[in-house]
């Protein structure tokens, strides 16, 4: 057999070996078409209609994104949803950390007292929403009664305008410190030890040793946490649905809860589309700012 | 406040509403739905539909509870598999606005909350008429009779134009509970009309020992039928015969006014936030001296184990308003979806479902209030029944001055919502008058669209 007859023979079991191949990955492609794929131009498709459920669909283009724009309600809902964000992410990576440079120490039932401390975090969401619900009672709830016992006065909680972002965070924190808290501790398992024998000899004190060569090689695992974090508290509902339900009004109302307003209660399809495309974008941005961040903390 | 249809014009909407509120005096009078027991008697098949089996659509409640444990008797009296599904209220509502849209419900039977879904079904036409079966005496039970059905849930089963959508099986009107231990203290009667229930709340109101003064809700979207509940015995109503909102009128206004006094002056702190659970728990605890909401809390109230206020409590008709005298009326009945095959046995079960049995029962589970008036006679009678005797005089007067809670209007979730928000404004200090005019600019338009969809 000639040297090209060889070639065209080997191509064609080249060809047809691959042609053997994309068959294999045509039911993933079926089932990420179907699950993901599709929704997200229905879904596209949906917000260019001025659609209630029960009655006739009108094609009206990009209105219910203008209309979003100009909408009071929705402009204040991504306030509160950036608001809780911030608040959510920042605190738990803080005490995360804390908790995890404690319990990288070695000491008596360190073992015991993490398995404890990561409880919360097995807890089921709206199990722990409807808990803390009747801790925040204003009259009856546990919490005005620690305040009480060390001499503070009562406060209102999620009852207030004011103080119901906040303390919706509280709950988050109690969730899911513990995350945070598991990262950053693997993150400390597989530092170097050289670098703090190195800066013991030259007389660097604790807080030295955690600024200068602690924190910049647990960064990257603090990204990490912050991308986690981030997602989780932008996409958080069920905590606040059962605790406020948005209220006191629209004091605690997040793209999330106007979202299922739209959709759910009111049955305003097209609107609701808009909406997710929007947080969509938004949450788009953010995972891309994120992953720019961690990109640049890396270690090299 | 009735059922019209805008887009049909005034003169239509007129008619239409002397035509429902005739349909509904009328309704035990109508040829044939008065003698159905009668004629019934003698021809009536049980096991019409023998080997037949129906879907029903339940709402996780006491009232489902109970139609659930006793749906083996139902079989056994009728031969008809029930296969029955029961879901918490809010998502029921969502399920079945997606399926019925879709036209192939996976249900035969629904329950539905009239204040909120009587107008949306009925302009969608999810309900099937049940007028050619209440008059075919074959199918009608023995124990059917309108004349036992109080005319607030015959009100809210009977569309404008005749229609028999459904059939009622608990009413929900409003009333004051309040506290006689608080009020004997400060020399209180109960209040005789609206300017006394401030005047009492504010002289027992004591945020020294913790008492408040008056408690209900001031969540947003719950807070509204303790709005509507001033509104009504102002005199004021929700839309005019135009289709106009009458949520900003004076006694609109007023109304708003007595709400934000009442919660903000003399409620507890935080009752912004406060749904019926919240208001339930303090009034239980002895906490709260008055309370405005549903009937269905006599159980709770006088169970040892959860209440403090235990035979001390006075179930209290709503006082007069300046206007009028009327408690807000919600209820739930239930009907057959309209693509169903099988509506001859749906039709048993929801005659089964409301028949004189399962209301009594109902009423000694503490489940509701009946909408048949024979259940309390019958309940009374049974030793097992725990409610006081002041309540159910109180739910027998307060159903005779009882009108819908809430505007009989498609979008009527929105319109709690979107006046909801302007109540809680209110208990934090805003204008009852600016919210309420912001609040009906804002709902107007959603409104007219939902009429001409």
């Amino acid at each position: 057999m000639s040297t090209a007859a060889v070639a065209r023979v080997r191509t064609g079991f080249l060809v047809r070996r691959r042609r053997r191949y994309t068959l294999f990955i045509v039911p993933a492609l079926v089932v990420v078409g179907a699950v993901i794929v599709f929704p997200w131009l229905f879904t596209l498709w949906m917000s260019a209609f001025d659609w209630k459920i029960g009655t006739v669909a009108h094609f009206v283009g990009f209105e219910n994104y203008t209309k979003l724009v100009t909408n009071q309600r929705f402009i204040e809902s991504v306030v509160h949803t950036f608001y809780f964000t911030l608040l959510a992410v920042v605190a738990p990576l803080i005490l995360g950390t804390i908790a995890a440079l404690i319990f990288h120490r070695e000491f008596p039932f360190r073992g015991v007292l993490r398995g404890v401390f990561v409880m919360p975090m097995m807890a089921t969401p709206v199990a722990v929403a409807l808990v803390w619900t009747m801790m925040f009672h204003p009259q009856q709830g546990v919490l005005n009664y620690l305040l009480s016992l060390v001499g503070l006065p009562p406060s209102l909680w999620v009852y207030s305008p004011q103080l119901a972002i906040p303390s919706l965070v509280l709950v988050e924190v109690w969730h899911w410190t513990p995350l945070v808290m598991l990262i950053v501790l693997g993150g400390l398992a597989v530092l170097p030890v050289e670098p703090y024998e190195s800066a013991r000899l030259d007389g660097a004190s604790e807080w030295q040793l955690f600024r200068y060569i602690t924190l910049p090689l647990v960064a990257p695992f603090l990204v990490v946490a912050a991308v986690i974090r981030t997602i989780d508290a932008l996409k958080t509902f069920d905590t606040i649905y059962v605790i406020t339900g948005g209220g006191p009004g629209t004091a605690s109302e997040t793209i999330n809860l106007y979202l299922y307003l739209q959709a759910f209660a009111f049955y305003n399809i097209g609107n609701a589309s808009a909406v997710v495309v929007v947080f969509f974008v938004i949450v788009l941005a953010l995972a891309l700012v994120l992953l720019h961040v961690r990109e640049k903390t890396r270690w090299s | 406040m009735a059922d019209h249809d805008r887009s049909e014009g005034p003169e239509t909407t007129r008619r239409r509403l002397l035509q429902a509120g005739l349909s509904a005096a009328a309704l035990g009078a109508v040829p044939g739905v008065g003698q159905l027991a009668a004629n019934a008697q003698g021809t009536f098949d049980w096991k019409k539909f023998k080997g037949e089996k129906i879907e029903v659509f339940l709402v996780k409640s006491p009232r489902g509870d109970l139609l659930t444990k006793y749906h083996k008797e139902f079989e056994d009296l009728t031969g008809i598999v029930v296969g029955s599904e029961m879901v918490p209220e809010q998502q029921q509502r969502q399920k079945a606005v997606i399926e019925l849209n879709s036209g192939n419900p996976s249900f035969d039977v629904i329950q539905l909350s009239y204040h909120v879904q009587k107008r949306q079904f009925a302009k969608n036409n999810w309900l099937t008429d049940l007028r050619p079966m209440i008059a075919d005496k074959s199918l009608a039970f023995p124990d059917l009779a309108f004349d036992d059905f109080a005319q607030g849930g015959l009100n809210y089963a009977v569309e404008a134009d005749g229609r028999v959508n459904s059939l009622p099986m608990n009413l929900d009107p409003w009333v004051i509970y309040w506290n006689k231990e608080l009020f004997d203290a400060k020399g209180l009667a109960y209040p005789k009309s609206f300017a006394e229930i401030i005047d009492a709340a504010a002289k027992l109101n004591d945020p020294g020992k913790g008492v408040s003064g008056f408690v209900a809700r001031g969540l947003k979207n719950a807070n509204v039928p303790v709005w509507t509940s001033f509104l009504l015995g102002y005199g004021g109503g929700f839309v005019d015969a135009n289709g106009k909102l009458m949520t900003d009128t004076a006694e609109a206004i007023d109304a708003a006014k007595m709400y934000q006094t009442l919660l903000a002056k003399s409620g507890p702190p935080g009752v912004a936030g406060f749904n019926w659970n919240e208001s339930q728990s303090l009034f239980l605890q002895g906490k709260a001296a008055m309370w405005l909401d549903g009937i269905g809390f006599a159980q709770p109230i006088e169970d040892p184990t959860k209440s403090r206020v235990v035979g001390k409590v006075g179930y209290g008709v709503m006082p007069p308003g300046p206007k009028k005298q009327v408690s807000a009326l919600f209820g739930d009945g239930q009907g057959i979806q309209p693509f169903s095959k099988k509506k001859g046995p749906s039709w048993f079960y929801i005659q089964w479902a409301s028949n004189k049995t399962n209301q009594t029962r109902m009423l000694q589970a503490a489940a509701g209030a009946p909408v048949r008036k024979s259940a309390y006679a019958a309940a009374q009678q049974s030793s097992d029944f725990k409610s006081p005797k002041e309540w159910v005089e109180c739910m027998l007067a307060s159903a005779r001055i009882a009108q819908p809670g809430l505007p009989i209007i498609s979008p009527v979730t929105e319109f709690r919502d979107t006046f909801g928000i302007a109540l809680t404004n209110m208990i934090n200090g805003a204008d009852p008058a600016i919210e309420l005019r912001k609040a009906t600019v804002e709902f107007q338009p959603v409104l007219d669209k939902s009429e001409k969809a």
